[in-house]
């Protein structure tokens, strides 16, 4: 959603440029040291966090190795602790958001900036924005009394009864479960990410569209032309989505059944790295438990890491290729 | 200038004025007391500090429930003046711990065996080893013959069972997994007793209002939650086999006559699992909760209030207990729980 000002960033990036550079006033030098130790301080945190997590996960690290990433055992009774159950659950149940939300998404946004008229695109715009912002307990909430009693009774036995030759969609149906999980993430990410690919659908120059309409494309064919302008932009968005979706902790936790195991199937309860933090670290007494539960903290810290640097990544390509066509919206 | 001489200004004045505040608690006589620990007893201690504060208004006591495990912790570390837990400390902990350490029992709770079967209206009766092998994953149907010959005359549905338990780190498990451990050898082997076992079947739900709203949403569950929690919304609830072989009512006088069916067994340090107790009415699923406190006080006064304040709630505070849906402690208990209070010290004088 910052990509608001992709836009207006050139502009804004020679005011700081023309800021920073030395002209030997000291307001200047002053307004330059202030902000570098802004920026500093934000590193600074980053690093404290992963220094802190490492050190406290030591005790973990040093007991359990590398096969604290393959073991899927989790009792915290028999001081046996694998995150694989969890690393599993997080990456299935956020690519079952993505893969729900991402078409979502696109429509929404295709919608809003290349066909729907002014009086609609601004309230529909300002709508999703708001579901953005709603708490995440809401939303588990709503998950256990509306999502989940509703999957179980129209969506989950139709699942079973024409795909249930796939392992997928074979077992026992109880309305909570991984995919109960992924829906419901599917629902959280899908403003963020339509509103990210709105913003750099907009930010596709007007003569990709023309010159596509001046060659005789249809419709159709120009909003695919301008998809593929916008492609990398729209991967970044689908990334920003993804690091929601892994990190999210109450409404995950609220439908998806929590319990560290590894099955095909859909309908079967899963587990997620933030939520079996958040259950389990009050009652946390012995060390090596607390410690391998911050373990989990630092392998959720890094992959949420790497994902957050790809879309910025991503996000920075296609913002510099239209700013380097010059027609910027 | 003059902008930042106001800034300056301000600052100081805040300066100023926080450290009069600060100087006024310290010198206004109001003694502090720092309790973290257990959630369940929290609704009982929350209602004990403000009554105690209304009779002794230098007294300014906090309680934050923040889970056994961290009462525990805490305690430990000695960053609070009393901790609270569920289940006993255990022998290592108390060991690493800097001091003696007193369990004083407070009240007691239960687990309640609660489900959703449409169509059901009498309360399902259960003998622990049915108990034992639904939450084993072994038995699997409601209409299972060993369900039904101690349900005579309800007609119990051909469906799979659903178990929905805890997810999150908590005392309502250790209890209900320390009750299963001692009916069960194969629970005990397989799974054992803990905050957060190993589940061998089911689905977690978050909290007791997590595992209720799982089972009120989900046909053909069953789960457990805390006694309180179970009165309050009204969850049917299973009768349970005891060790005497009558079925029992989860009621508060039948957890009281659990504490008092296991006093022959009771230590001296009152650290005791009072789960499948004797006596033909004594419901077997049931704990004590207790407050933790170091026999040896470093601060004479804190200590002092710390004591005046533990021997209020065994006495006058275990009215309140009832209307929480908290068991009180029997007779004998309290007596055992006085001679804690008074062995307290500070600086090796006696605090009472």
């Amino acid at each position: 959603m910052n990509e608001r000002a992709g836009g207006q960033r050139p502009p804004l990036n020679e005011k700081l440029r023309r800021a920073l550079s030395p002209t030997g006033n000291t307001g200047d030098a002053i307004f330059r040291a202030a902000m570098f130790a802004v920026a500093l301080l934000m590193v600074l945190i980053v690093m404290a966090m992963i220094l802190a997590l490492a050190s406290h996960s030591r005790l973990s690290i040093r007991q359990f190795g590398f096969g604290f990433l393959t073991n899927r055992e989790w009792n915290p009774i028999k001081d046996q602790f694998g995150a694989l159950a969890f690393i599993y659950g997080t990456i299935v149940s956020s690519l079952i958001a993505l893969v729900i939300s991402v078409p979502l998404s696109l429509g929404i946004a295709i919608f809003l900036v290349e066909q729907a008229p002014h009086y609609l695109s601004r309230p529909i715009t300002f709508l999703v924005e708001l579901l953005a912002a709603i708490p995440s307990v809401v939303y588990g909430v709503w998950g256990i009394f509306v999502l989940a009693p509703f999957l179980r009774v129209h969506v989950d036995p139709q699942l079973a009864r024409w795909f249930g030759w796939l392992p997928l969609f074979q077992g026992p149906i109880t309305g909570i479960g991984l995919l109960t999980g992924g829906i419901i993430l599917a629902i959280m990410v899908t403003p963020i990410i339509s509103a990210v690919v709105r913003d750099v659908l907009s930010a596709v120059p007007n003569t990709q569209r023309e010159a596509a309409l001046a060659l005789g494309a249809t419709k159709w064919e120009t909003t695919l032309v301008v998809l593929v302008n916008g492609a990398p932009g729209i991967a970044g968005a689908v990334i920003l989505g993804l690091g929601r979706a892994i990190g999210e902790t109450m409404a995950v936790t609220m439908v998806i059944g929590n319990r560290p195991e590894i099955s095909l199937s859909l309908f079967q309860p899963s587990y997620t790295l933030a939520s079996v933090i958040a259950n389990e670290f009050t009652e946390a007494t012995a060390d090596i438990y607390l410690s391998s539960l911050i373990e989990l903290g630092l392998i959720l810290f890094f992959v949420t890491f790497v994902v957050n640097a790809i879309a910025r990544l991503l996000v920075w390509r296609v913002t510099r290729k239209t700013a380097g066509v010059g027609m910027a919206a | 200038m003059s902008l930042s001489k106001t800034i300056t200004l301000t600052l100081a004045a805040v300066l100023a004025l926080t450290l009069a505040a600060c100087g006024n608690n310290a010198t206004g006589g109001d003694i502090r007391l720092q309790g973290a620990g257990a959630t369940f007893p929290n609704p009982l201690y929350q209602k004990w500090v403000s009554e105690y504060g209304k009779q002794h208004t230098n007294v300014k006591i906090d309680y934050q429930s923040v889970g056994s495990g961290a009462g525990i912790k805490q305690i430990k570390e000695r960053t609070v003046d009393f901790g609270a837990s569920d289940s006993p400390m255990k022998d290592e902990d108390l060991k690493a711990a800097p001091g003696e350490i007193l369990h004083i029992p407070t009240v007691l709770g239960a687990v309640v065996i609660t489900y959703n079967l449409g169509g059901v209206a009498q309360p399902l009766r259960f003998a622990p080893d049915v108990i034992a092998d639904i939450f084993l994953g072994k038995l699997k149907k409601w209409s299972d013959a060993r369900i039904k010959a101690d349900n005579a005359g309800v007609t119990l549905p051909d469906t799979d069972i659903t178990v929905v338990h805890r997810s999150d780190g908590s005392g309502t498990s250790a209890v209900f997994t320390d009750y299963l451990s001692k009916v069960s050898p194969e629970w005990k082997e397989k799974v054992g007793a803990g905050t957060s076992p190993n589940w061998p079947t089911g689905i977690g739900g978050k909290g007791n209002e997590g595992v209720t709203g799982q089972v009120k949403q989900t046909p053909n569950t069953i789960g457990y939650v805390e006694l309180a929690y179970a009165v309050q919304n009204k969850l049917p609830a299973a009768l349970i086999k005891n060790k005497t072989g009558s079925f029992v009512e989860p009621t508060i006088d039948a957890v009281t006559a659990a504490a008092a069916g296991s006093l022959a067994n009771t230590p001296e340090d009152l650290r005791v699992s009072i789960t499948d107790a004797a006596g033909p009415t004594a419901y077997p699923i049931s704990s004590y909760t207790y407050i933790l406190a170091y026999k040896a006080q470093t601060d004479q006064i804190k200590g002092k209030t710390l004591v005046d304040f533990l021997w209020w709630g065994i006495h006058d505070g275990e009215k309140f207990a009832k209307d929480l849906q908290y068991a009180p402690l029997p007779e004998e208990i309290i007596k055992r729980a006085e001679t804690k209070i008074n062995s307290m010290t500070a600086g090796g004088q006696p605090l009472r």
